[in-house]
This record gives structure tokens, C-alpha cells and sequence, in this order.
């Protein structure tokens, strides 16, 4: 296994190793009952880093967020929060567990509760932690919450309901909400999927904002990877439940190496006409997580596996993620590289010298053929 | 003769607080085989002006103004059994989220034939389930799947679905309302790709709406764009959506913002800019262009006078005083 | 996106500035009372079912007081026995040659008291009940809820007949019987709503925001659950009041505190109805249909004033 640790001042402060998450159905076959929603995903995050989680609907980075964020178990390895596991935690470190770690969610309008105005929605999250002291002081941080995520002015919209706010105003509420415990990390589930596209980027750049001001890191979740491009240090990209490719933004997306990323790569929308752009439509649509694929997972869709004539490599071992080599940027991090059946490249044998270390640590991929792509 | 001719349409609603003039005086056209889009932003008025079209808006709402000529027939005019005929047979619509609204305790196939057995009463349960099995063919869905309910299919399988139901009477015009939107970015190039075969192969019109850019650059011959109930640009998106800084571009600077608000990753990462604040109060619109408040290169003409929509390329309108330094590159 | 001004009258956009579906603010109460109210009294049979209720109110309030009745006022002589209306006597005597009309006047006071204390036991313990089974789940839902099955399927009369034959017929027990045979009912609409409110996003929100369970149960999930409960409880109490009038009729009442229902039994028992003394038995008849007819015409007019919203206008 591929550590790629996130590297920044310090331990990562997030850092999720081989995390499983399973359900059972009560439909269907008892064959197929078992749903491994995440099947053995790995990934750290540094203090005032962002890492976006790419993939589609149901690829199980939902199931990942909510892992973390302890709305439920993981039905196997670890997620560690600044060194210590976040399960099996007394009620006190869960309850300064929920400080730390927030969540914004996609459905900005549905996140609030309708009976509560804006004033309210974020002076709920001081009274749960009992945090704020006298109601004075405690009016003091919401206004200023408000208007440091830009709704102003403060005093009028903290009178208002969520119905009386747009869409880009309830999502900013969230965030204050959010941002007024100053967490050390903010999941963002989809964050502006919801919103006009004419919205999005205030969000964005309020996210970027506060973390440069406050150091905040940010797993950003979408599936939509221009979004990643704007905001993220890192990408990630899931499939089925396992991350396929992972490296900073640079890597991911201008230099993809696995047919999945590639993929998606060509598909990101651009408000342009008469560009002949080569866009690999993948064929139907990802298999439910009751029903993974053997061997590699993406191989019925690969567009790879068809033009190198269906090798059978793909159809019986399962890549694992691993060091794409030389031709990524920089040292391959700590960690083996690239060594085992997934050989995705020489391990290490490259030129090492791709500046300061933590530039571009470990530009991973899960593919046999990954040198095939570039 | 376009297939639809739209003409001066002004749509009024009234709500407690007032009337509302939701589309003030729009004017649009679409030739058989052509898809038009309509952009903008929630609230601009554009699913009005779509669905007025077939008539089929609130019942709050009144078309206070205008002509709809569809195909040579005034749509205005028409009584409610002649609408019936139209409706369907020959206009039909995707409404926004409707892959939510599919009756869940029937079969795909059985509401794909709904609208058949509807509309053209005289077809055979044979007949029918045939033409199922060609719809369900042509959206690219296995025809051995008409059995099954919709909450077994995905977001990309249903919108699909909702498609075929609106091809079911072979229509003239389909209207499609936000069809991608809530879908995955893979499952949206899709059922783009899946749109644009489509009116390739059936001669079919199309309006396309969408607040997306990217959406109707995909798809659509000519777009027009709205703003607080106006159309304030039109043409073809080849012109309007031409790649880089040429000469062709956006001519109005709501455009050419809305272009700006996408990421655009053969670029650096440099930030995309939101356009601040919102639209305007459609209670008491502002005097001269409604677009003023919002625009960065508004002069004070721009407040008093408003700006029609005049030609500013071939093909090409726009409904701005200072167009010519939008197509310049500022805005 | 919201444009100012303009409210969910937009059939066709998205409504931007619509609610969600069966949650109403709380501090908005004042507003959200006015709506209703400006809606029952637009609607024709809200606006009579207000008319109704308010003859109802004036009777039972302003009766007794104005016109008391004397139980003890029975008559010396055969001849006052069964009169029928007349200046002395506007309703007639009764078979003990009592004044019906103050007779009539103490049993709508009593046949409304019944029906309130009635409903305001099954509306706590349903409320109760339903927000906690739908709340918690799994377990408790399950151990609530097949005790819920359990009243639900509990007859009234034989219930009535045995406690009586313990205790006594006394208008307590009758109370008692119909609140503890009403709550399921109420306590399965409230277990529904609360099981959707509890999957809400913002219910998960909070979670994650460390909230405690009774945190949510109290800021969150009651206040958004009360407006059904409200108009819920308008309609129980009209199905109470035909409850005791039944139960007072087929001579399980109290005696002493005399209902509608048991001046039915009385004017049954006497032959009130062979020897045609329509007096008698109409008015109470009359009075309990008015009454429940009242109740159920508010309380159908406040649901459908609060139902476009529970439908959904997103």
C-alpha cells in the first residue's frame, strides 16, 4: 500500500487507512446483500490543505464523508484525527469531535431548519457547545460570522428565514455555521452542485478564503472535477469505492494517468462552441456496489481495456494504488513506490529533484497499464 | 417559415403582492430540425416563456400580450380541444425534475405507452408495446428493461426514460427544462450526446433550457439569453460561444459574465469571478437596462434608457448600449 | 436563486422562495395564525363552522350562568309532566316536568367539557407517544408502537361497561375511556411526520453539529410537528364529543351530570319518543351535530389552509 501522506507543516491531520464500509441489503439475492460502499480507501490531509474526492454518484465518497464525520461507522480500518481514531470515543472527545470536524452538505435549502432564522441557525451551533458566554457576546461572533462569509449586511439578513434567502445566501449560512466553532476541518458534500453555476464561484472563493485566513483544511467532495481544478491542492479520484488515482491538482487533471480520470478529464463542460475536443463517453453507467466487478473494477467500461484487446490482467488482479513513476513530478513520498504486481513504473528510479520536498509527493494511480496512457 | 414563431410574448402573474410580469415582450424562433436554447439564471423567466408556449403555464399566470404561431397555427387562439391535439402529438415537454415524479408503482414501459395510448387511442396493446420497445431503443435504454420500476433505474436511466415518453406521439417540438441538471458530469455528456443524436436523426426541434452555459453550448444552435424577464441577447452559439477572444463572443456583458463563471482548465487556476449581487425585484423593475446595477461597465445611460435589442453581428443581437466593447473583450 | 418579491405564486419556476413541505416557523406563529384565520374565515364552510362554534361557545358559556338548571326542580303535579314548549317552558318540561331548555343549556356544558378532557388526554399521550416512537426507532418504535396497536384495537364499550361495574358510572371514567381509546389515532400521524422530519437534512446537520437527542426532539422536531397536531386536535375533539353522546346514550353516563347524550337515554327511557314529546330529544340530538359539525368544519378548513404547504410548492 501506497502511503501518500499528505505532506505540510506538521502530522496530517487527517488520515484515513483502508477504510471499508459496508451495508446490508435486504434486498435482492443473499449473494449480493453485502454492499461494500467503500472498499479499502487510504488518504491523508494536512493542516490548511483542501483534497477534492472526485467520482459520480454512488462511488461511495458520501459513505466516506459520513465515516469520518462519525454519522456512522466504518466497518473496518481507521480513520485518525490528529493521531487518535475517531471510533470508539467517550462522550466528551465525540462531542469536541463534532467541533472540530463539520460538514457542509449539497442541499443548501434542506440543511436548515425552516423555523430558525439566520441569527439562529449559527447561534445554534455556539449553544450546542455551550461556547459564546453572554448573549452579547454571543451576538457579537454571529454578526461577525455573517459578514465574514459575506452576507451583509449582517443585522438584516440574520433577521431573515431561509426562505427569504437565495440559494447562495443559504449556503453561506451553512458555512457560518459551520466556520463559527472554528473547526479544524470542513467536509463540503457537494457544496454548490445545487446552485446556478453563476453562484458557484462566491462559494468557492469563500472556501478558499477561509482557509487561507484560518487555516482550515477542506475535504471537498464533487463530481465535478473543474470544480476540483479551481479549489483543491489535492484530487482524488473514487470508483466503486476504491480511489483510482490521486496526486495534486496539476497531476489529475492536466496529466492524467488512469482511463477513468481521463475520462472525466474530457467530459468537464465548457460554455464553447467548435472545439473538437477528443471526449471519451464511457458506456453505460457505474455497476451498483452490490455487484463490483473482479478484478479491476473499471474494466467493463475502460475504454483501455479495449484497445489493448481485453488483457486478462485486468479482468483477474486487482491494481492497487500505486506510485506512477518518473514521469509524475517530484519524489514518490514515503512510502514504497510502486513495487509489487500493480508495477506501474521503476520504483523511484527517476529524477528526484522536483524541488522542496512536499512538492508533488506521490502522484498515485490503480492501473496496470497506467504507463500505456501518458 | 420557422416551425415556431414567437413574437412579442408578455407573461403576467399575479401573486399576493402584486402582478409580476415574468416575460416582458420576448420574441423568439425555431426552424424544424434546430435547437434553440434559452440560458439564464433561476427566476429569469425562461421556463415561463417555454412553457407558455404550449400553454401550460399556472394557473395564476396570463399571456397579456404577444403572438404564438406554431407550425402556421395561432397557438393563442386556440380552444381547449384544439390545444389537446397540439399538446403532445406535436409539442412536447420534459419538465425540470421530473425524473423525480415517475409514478413509482408502474412499469417504465407502461408509462412510456401512457402518453400513446392517450393520445392515439386506436393503437393496439401490440402496436403499443412496439413502439415502446423502438423508444426505448432510440434513448439507448435495453428494451428488456420496460418492466422495470423506476426506482431501480438511475438518475441518467429515468431522465432517459422521461425522454422517450416526450418522443412517444413523434412531436414536432420538444421542450426540455433543465434535462441535465442534478446528473452526474459523465451522465450528462450523455444524455447531451443522446439529445443532440437525436434531433440529428429525427428532424426534431428543440428548446433547451438551462442556466448552464456549457449545457447549451453542447446542444443548441442559437441560444437566447434572459435577464429579469428579457431576452438580452440572441444568436447563433457558434458566434456567441466562438472559443477565445476573437472578434465573435458574447456582445452583452451578462453573457460574457456568465462565460466567465466556468472554470476553464486549460487555463491557469486562476479564480473565476461571480457576478455580485442579484436580479432585480420583478415588482418594480428599475428604469433603463435592468441589467445596470450589476454590470461593471455601466454608464448612466445604461440606468435611464433601455437598451433594445439591435443587431450587432450577422445573426447576432444583443440589447446593450456598449455591446461593442463587449465584443472588444471588456464586460 | 430568489428574486425579491416574487413568492411562490411562480407555478412553473422553481419556486424560489417556497417552504418546505409541512414545516412551518414557529416565530413566524403570528403570521402563520393570521393566514389560517383570513383562510377559515374566506372559505364558506370554515366561515360557517366559525358561525357555529361561536353559538356553541355562548351556549355553553354564557347558559348555565344566564339559565341554571335545577335538577331538583321536578314538578308537583302529573299535569307538568312532559309539556311541550311554551312561554314558561321554551323547550317543555321532561318526564320529571324539568325545564328542558336549562336541562338542555348544563348538558351542553357538560357534553363539551367531556369531549375537551377527552381530548386533551389523547392528544398528550398520542403526541407523546408518536414523537418518541418515530423519533428513536428501531426498539422503542417497535415496543410504542405494537402498544399503540394494542389500544387501537381496544373496544370502547365493553371497556366502559367493566369499569363501570367497578367504579361506578361517573364522567370521569367516561373520559378516561374515550382519551385512552382516541390516542393511537393521533399518535400514528405524529410517528409518521416525525419519522420524515427525522431524516431531514437538517435534523442530520445538527447531529453533526453535536446536538443532543433531546435538543432536537425540543427545538427541532416539536415545534415543526405542533401545526399537525393542532389541526389534528380541532377534528378529535368533535369525534370525542359523538363518542361520550353514544356512550351517554346507551346509559353508561353519569347519571347525575347530565349530557346530551344521556337526556337522549332519559327521553328514550321515559317514551318521550312513542308519545312524540319531539321536545325532548331533538334539541340534544340537534345540539351535538351543530357542535361536532362546528369542530369539523374549523378543523377542516385549518387543514387545508395548512395542507397546500404540506403538499409541497418546492
Amino acid at each position: 500500500m501506497t502511503d501518500v501522506t499528505a505532506t505540510g507543516p506538521g502530522p496530517p491531520l487527517l488520515a484515513v487507512d483502508e477504510l471499508v464500509v459496508q451495508y446490508r441489503s435486504r434486498r435482492g439475492p443473499r449473494a449480493r446483500r453485502q454492499i461494500r460502499a467503500v472498499d479499502g480507501v487510504s488518504f491523508s490531509l494536512g493542516t490548511g490543505e483542501i483534497l477534492a474526492l472526485v467520482g459520480e454518484s454512488g462511488c461511495g465518497k458520501t459513505s466516506i464523508v459520513r465515516a469520518i464525520a462519525r454519522l456512522q461507522e466504518p466497518s473496518g480500518g481507521r480513520v485518525l484525527f490528529r493521531g487518535r481514531s475517531v471510533a470508539h470515543l467517550k462522550r466528551r472527545a465525540l462531542r469536541r469531535l463534532r467541533r472540530d470536524i463539520q460538514v457542509v452538505f449539497q442541499d443548501p435549502f434542506e440543511s436548515l431548519d425552516p423555523r430558525l432564522t439566520a441569527y439562529d441557525t449559527v447561534q445554534e451551533s455556539l449553544l450546542v457547545h455551550k461556547l459564546g458566554g453572554t448573549r452579547a457576546a454571543r451576538r457579537e461572533q454571529v454578526l461577525a460570522m455573517l459578514e465574514q462569509v459575506g452576507l451583509h449586511p449582517a443585522e438584516a439578513i440574520a433577521r431573515r428565514y431561509p426562505h427569504q434567502l437565495s440559494g447562495g445566501q443559504r449556503q453561506r449560512l451553512v458555512i457560518a455555521g459551520a466556520m463559527v466553532l472554528g473547526p479544524d476541518l470542513v467536509i463540503a458534500d457537494e457544496p454548490v452542485s445545487m446552485l446556478d453555476v453563476s453562484l458557484r464561484a462566491g462559494i468557492l472563493r469563500l472556501m478558499l478564503d477561509l482557509r487561507d485566513a484560518r487555516g482550515v483544511s477542506i475535504l471537498f467532495v464533487t463530481h465535478d472535477l473543474s470544480l476540483a481544478w479551481v479549489v483543491a491542492d489535492r484530487v482524488a479520484v473514487v470508483y466503486l469505492g476504491r480511489i483510482v488515482e490521486i496526486g495534486t491538482a496539476d497531476e489529475v487533471i492536466r496529466a492524467p494517468l488512469h482511463p477513468y480520470t481521463r475520462a472525466l478529464v474530457s467530459v468537464i463542460p465548457v460554455p464553447e462552441t467548435g472545439v473538437r475536443r477528443e471526449r471519451i463517453l464511457l458506456r453505460g453507467e457505474a455497476p451498483s456496489a452490490s455487484r463490483i466487478p473482479g478484478g479491476c473494477r473499471f474494466h467493463p467500461r475502460c475504454p483501455l481495456y479495449r484497445r489493448l484487446d481485453e488483457p486478462e490482467r485486468c479482468r483477474t488482479d486487482d491494481p492497487a494504488l500505486a506510485s506512477a513513476g518518473p514521469s509524475a513530478s517530484g519524489p514518490a513520498g514515503a512510502g514504497p513506490a510502486g513495487a509489487g504486481p500493480a508495477g506501474a513504473g521503476p520504483a523511484g528510479a527517476g529524477p528526484a529533484g522536483a524541488g522542496p520536498a512536499g512538492a508533488g509527493h506521490g502522484h498515485a494511480v490503480a492501473c496496470h497499464f497506467a504507463r500505456e496512457n501518458s | 417559415m420557422s416551425l415556431l414563431e414567437v413574437r412579442d410574448l408578455r407573461v403576467e402573474y399575479s401573486t399576493p403582492r402584486g402582478r409580476v410580469v415574468a416575460v416582458d415582450g420576448a420574441s423568439l424562433e425555431v426552424d424544424t430540425g434546430r435547437v434553440l436554447g434559452l440560458a439564464g439564471e433561476s427566476g429569469c423567466g425562461k421556463t415561463t416563456l417555454a412553457l407558455a408556449i404550449p400553454r401550460l403555464l399556472a394557473r395564476e399566470a396570463a399571456i397579456s400580450a404577444g403572438s404564438v404561431t406554431f407550425d402556421g397555427l395561432d397557438v393563442l387562439a386556440m380552444t381547449d380541444e384544439e390545444l389537446r391535439g397540439v399538446r403532445w402529438r406535436r409539442i412536447a415537454v420534459v419538465f425540470q425534475g421530473s425524473m423525480n415524479s415517475l409514478n413509482p408503482v408502474h412499469s417504465i414501459g407502461d408509462q412510456i405507452a401512457e402518453p400513446i395510448r392517450c393520445h392515439e387511442p386506436g393503437t393496439t396493446a401490440a402496436q403499443a408495446r412496439e413502439r415502446v420497445t423502438e423508444l426505448l431503443d432510440s434513448v439507448g435504454i435495453d428494451p428488456s428493461r420496460s418492466r422495470s420500476f423506476p426506482h431501480e433505474l438511475s438518475g441518467g436511466m429515468r431522465q432517459r426514460v422521461l425522454i422517450a415518453m416526450a418522443l412517444a406521439c413523434r412531436p414536432q417540438l420538444i421542450v426540455a427544462d433543465e434535462p441535465v441538471t442534478a446528473l452526474d458530469v459523465m451522465t450528462q455528456a450523455q444524455i447531451l450526446e443522446l439529445l443532440r443524436s437525436l434531433t440529428d436523426r429525427l428532424e426534431l426541434s428543440m428548446i433547451l433550457i438551462s442556466h448552464d452555459l456549457s449545457v447549451i453550448a453542447e446542444v443548441c444552435d442559437s441560444v437566447d439569453v434572459m435577464y429579469a424577464g428579457k431576452i438580452v441577447e440572441a444568436g447563433p452559439t457558434s458566434t456567441i460561444f466562438a472559443p477565445g477572444q476573437t472578434a465573435l463572443g458574447p456582445a452583452h456583458p451578462y453573457t460574457a459574465r456568465l462565460r466567465h463563471a466556468f472554470p476553464d482548465i486549460r487555463r491557469e487556476r486562476t479564480f473565476v469571478e461571480a457576478i455580485p449581487g442579484h436580479p432585480p425585484d420583478l415588482l418594480a423593475p428599475p428604469p433603463g437596462c435592468r441589467f445596470a446595477d450589476r454590470c461593471m461597465i455601466a454608464v448612466d445611460r445604461c440606468r435611464t434608457d433601455e437598451p433594445a435589442l439591435e443587431l450587432v453581428g450577422p445573426g447576432h443581437r444583443a440589447a446593450c448600449h456598449r455591446s461593442a466593447l463587449v465584443l472588444g473583450g471588456a464586460g | 436563486m430568489v428574486t425579491p418579491g416574487i413568492t411562490s405564486g411562480l407555478g412553473s419556476e422553481p419556486a424560489p422562495g417556497s417552504r418546505a413541505p409541512g414545516v412551518i416557523p414557529v416565530r413566524e406563529r403570528e403570521a402563520e395564525l393570521r393566514r389560517v384565520w383570513r383562510h377559515v374565515s374566506a372559505d364558506r364552510l370554515g366561515r360557517a363552522g366559525l358561525g357555529l362554534f361561536v353559538i356553541v361557545v355562548a351556549m355553553t358559556v354564557a347558559g348555565p350562568l344566564l339559565f341554571p338548571f335545577n335538577a331538583a326542580a321536578v314538578s308537583n303535579t302529573s299535569a307538568g309532566l312532559l309539556r311541550p314548549p311554551s312561554l314558561q317552558h321554551w323547550l317543555g318540561t321532561d318526564e320529571l316536568g324539568r325545564d328542558l331548555f336549562r336541562e338542555f343549556l348544563s348538558a351542553a356544558h357538560v357534553s363539551l367539557i367531556v369531549g375537551l378532557a377527552a381530548t386533551a388526554i389523547s392528544m398528550v399521550l398520542g403526541a407523546a407517544i408518536g414523537t418518541m416512537a418515530g423519533f428513536y426507532g428501531r426498539w422503542s418504535d417497535t415496543v410504542l408502537m405494537r402498544i399503540t396497536d394494542f389500544f387501537l384495537v381496544l373496544p370502547q364499550l365493553p371497556l366502559v361497561i367493566a369499569l363501570a361495574a367497578f367504579f361506578g358510572q361517573n364522567l370521569a371514567i367516561i373520559i378516561l375511556v374515550i382519551g385512552m381509546t382516541g390516542w393511537p389515532t393521533t399518535a400514528r400521524i405524529v410517528r409518521s411526520q416525525t419519522l420524515s422530519l427525522r431524516e431531514r437534512q437538517f435534523v442530520t446537520r445538527v447531529r453533526s453539529l453535536g446536538t443532543s437527542n433531546l435538543r432536537i426532539l425540543r427545538v427541532h422536531i416539536l415545534p415543526n410537528v405542533m401545526p399537525l397536531i393542532f389541526a389534528n386536535t380541532v377534528l378529535v375533539i368533535g369525534g370525542a364529543i359523538l363518542a361520550e353522546a353514544t356512550l351517554s346514550f346507551l346509559g353508561l353516563g353519569d347519571p347525575v351530570q347530565i349530557s346530551w347524550g344521556t337526556m337522549l337515554h332519559f327521553a328514550f327511557e321515559s317514551g318521550a319518543i312513542g308519545r312524540g314529546a319531539w321536545w325532548y330529544f331533538i334539541p340534544p340530538g340537534v345540539g351535538i351535530v351543530v357542535v361536532v359539525l362546528a369542530f369539523t368544519l374549523i378543523g377542516h378548513s385549518i387543514d387545508q389552509a395548512l395542507n397546500p404547504r404540506l403538499r409541497g410548492s418546492r
